[in-house]
């Protein structure tokens, strides 16, 4: 697992050594702000949860920005060959991958610590549910990673892995939205594989088993998937 | 070292490397020959495990690069054609990077990076930004981080391609020294490289190994026969009639006609006819102002051998 930390170090240094890291994080906390503040001025309400539930779509579009590099660029300028004649194993190179984009997704949100200081400040927030929302927002972050790395690592161009990681995950966002209201076996399959109620349970302040299973399985899935497209090279 | 073993790779229908077999003893510099698409690459990224191979077996310093492909992969240093590196770091970064993938120690990784550094004479843009780097010195990075793990093997693909001559030559120096302390698989289609660093070749066409020798071996195995290039002050007519008449001589070519000809011999194979032209055109009051014997090059030999698979084939 040494070698995964040593991956890990390398592209949270490239991330910063390039704008991505700081353009990401600029834009982010511009929406994210402009969400807090007319949410609390429409709603009066000390409270994150309307205003996280907007932010999940500047998170749709950003991530996928965060992680298109991670592959796409490999395969592009070929370092992915001396990557992977490195005595390492696949499984250390994606997971590698996969926290360095998290770490950099978990430092993208932290400013928003921000808007709790200025709620304390105003009024007398709910804790417990701003601590639910934030465990929430990780754990949805470590999905949206690991969709972003799928797409990436099947292609060379980073922004097709870019458009197709906002598709997908716009798409899983709107599954759970469009669904909701109606009933029957076919809806609730559909919200329960889309993001939006998992993450709902969250910001109402409940740390469920069942969304923690949800995020935490999917992205075990993803990341294996992952595993298995960057060793597909081998028998293609 | 390594031991190929009728090794294929195939895409779709068409065998990039059809069959293989060859061995690369230890200490020895094994040149890969063959023009653009022969299977030269394929063949590295095979022994590199980074790619698995159709049928056959190949094993890298007793481990197959199929079942024990992490072991090969710590005996094995690589560069891949073009020295693909990442231009935001830093070269020493980079080397350290490389060397902690690999899995030298940290107590040894400081002075094997900088031993790196030192041979590969990068010292004095070790802090500088990969991207801004000349091609030259790209390459010598990209050795540099082949050696890092002091590797038993060195597998080059291609190390002197798109550098200018001084480069070349430097880099071609840097690969000698190398030899001397390492096996190295290097592949190539420039033909005076090979000539000069390899021991032993093998030229590769179409994923067929077509032949495979010393370098000097190939030149002689392929001579049909010395050319001789000869200019003589003399009467013309009587010269040719003289060098016609020599036992060995196949053919005699005669231009310039004038007062000073220059002749072009074919001699039979294996015959030295020279002091036979001599003596004859003394006897015959021509003056020889010079003569010269044409060696057959590499790269004749080169062009002989894959025009005529083509010939084959088609």
């Amino acid at each position: 697992m040494t070698s995964t930390g040593t991956i890990f170090q390398r592209e949270i240094n490239s991330y910063f050594l390039s704008p991505i890291a700081y353009v990401v994080i600029a834009v982010f906390m511009v929406f994210s702000g402009y969400f807090f503040s007319v949410m609390l001025g429409l709603t009066q309400e000390t409270t994150l949860r309307y205003s996280l539930a907007y932010t999940q779509f500047i998170l749709s579009i950003l991530t996928p920005v965060i992680t298109m590099r991670l592959f796409a660029e490999e395969n592009k300028t070929g370092t992915i060959e001396p990557l992977m004649t490195a005595p390492i194993t696949d499984f250390e190179v994606v997971f590698g991958k996969f926290l360095s984009a998290w770490a950099l997704y978990n430092i993208m949100i932290a400013p928003t610590a921000f808007y709790i200081i200025f709620l304390a400040w105003v009024g007398h927030p709910d804790y417990g549910a701003i601590v639910a929302s934030y465990v929430g927002l990780i754990l949805m972050g470590a999905l949206f990673v690991a969709i972003g790395l799928v797409v990436s690592s099947v292609t060379k161009n980073q922004i097709i892995a870019a458009v197709i990681g906002i598709v997908a995950l716009l798409i899983l966002l709107v599954l759970g939205l469009a669904s909701s209201g109606n009933e029957g076996w076919f809806y609730s399959c559909l919200r329960y594989i889309g993001t939006y109620d998992h993450w709902e349970t969250f910001t109402k302040g409940l740390i469920d088993t069942r969304d923690v299973v949800y995020y935490v399985s999917f992205t075990a899935l993803l990341i294996f998937i992952v595993v298995r497209i960057v060793e597909s090279r081998r028998w293609r | 070292m390594i031991k190929v073993e009728q090794l294929a790779k195939r895409y779709a229908d068409v065998y990039a490397v059809d069959r293989i077999s060859f061995e690369v003893n230890q200490g020895e510099i094994l040149g890969l020959l063959g023009p653009n698409g022969a299977g030269k690459t394929t063949t590295m990224r095979i022994l590199t495990c980074y790619m698995p191979a159709t049928s056959g077996t190949a094993t890298v310093a007793g481990y197959d690069v199929f079942r024990d492909s992490i072991s090969v992969r710590r005996q094995i240093g690589y560069l891949p054609e073009n020295v693909p590196l990442y231009p935001e770091m830093r070269v020493r970064e980079y080397l350290t990077f490389r060397a902690k993938l690999k899995k030298v120690p940290s107590r040894e990784r400081k002075v094997k990076i900088d031993e790196c550094i030192e041979k590969c004479r990068i010292k004095d843009v070790q802090h500088q930004i990969i991207g801004t780097l000349s091609k030259g010195y790209r390459q010598r990075v990209g050795l540099a981080d082949t050696l890092v793990h002091d590797p038993k093997i060195l597998i080059l693909d291609e190390p002197t391609i798109g550098l200018d001559p001084n480069q070349i030559r430097q880099v071609r120096q840097l690969i000698k020294e190398l030899g001397e302390r390492h096996t190295i698989l290097l592949s190539t289609h420039i033909l005076p490289e090979v000539e000069m660093l390899c021991g032993r070749v093998i030229i590769i066409n179409k994923g067929k190994i077509v032949a495979m020798d010393s370098p000097s071996n190939l030149a002689t195995q392929l001579r049909s026969g010395s050319n001789i290039v000869l200019e003589v002050r003399g009467n013309g007519e009587k010269v040719k009639n003289a060098l016609s008449g020599i036992k060995g001589v196949k053919k005699v070519v005669w231009h310039d006609k004038g007062e000073i000809g220059n002749y072009m011999i074919e001699a039979e194979k294996g015959v030295d006819v020279r002091e036979d032209i001599f003596s004859s055109i003394v006897k015959n009051n021509g003056v020889i102002r010079e003569m010269k014997q044409t060696a057959v090059t590499l790269e004749e030999v080169f062009h002989q051998i894959t025009t005529q698979e083509q010939e084959v084939t088609t």
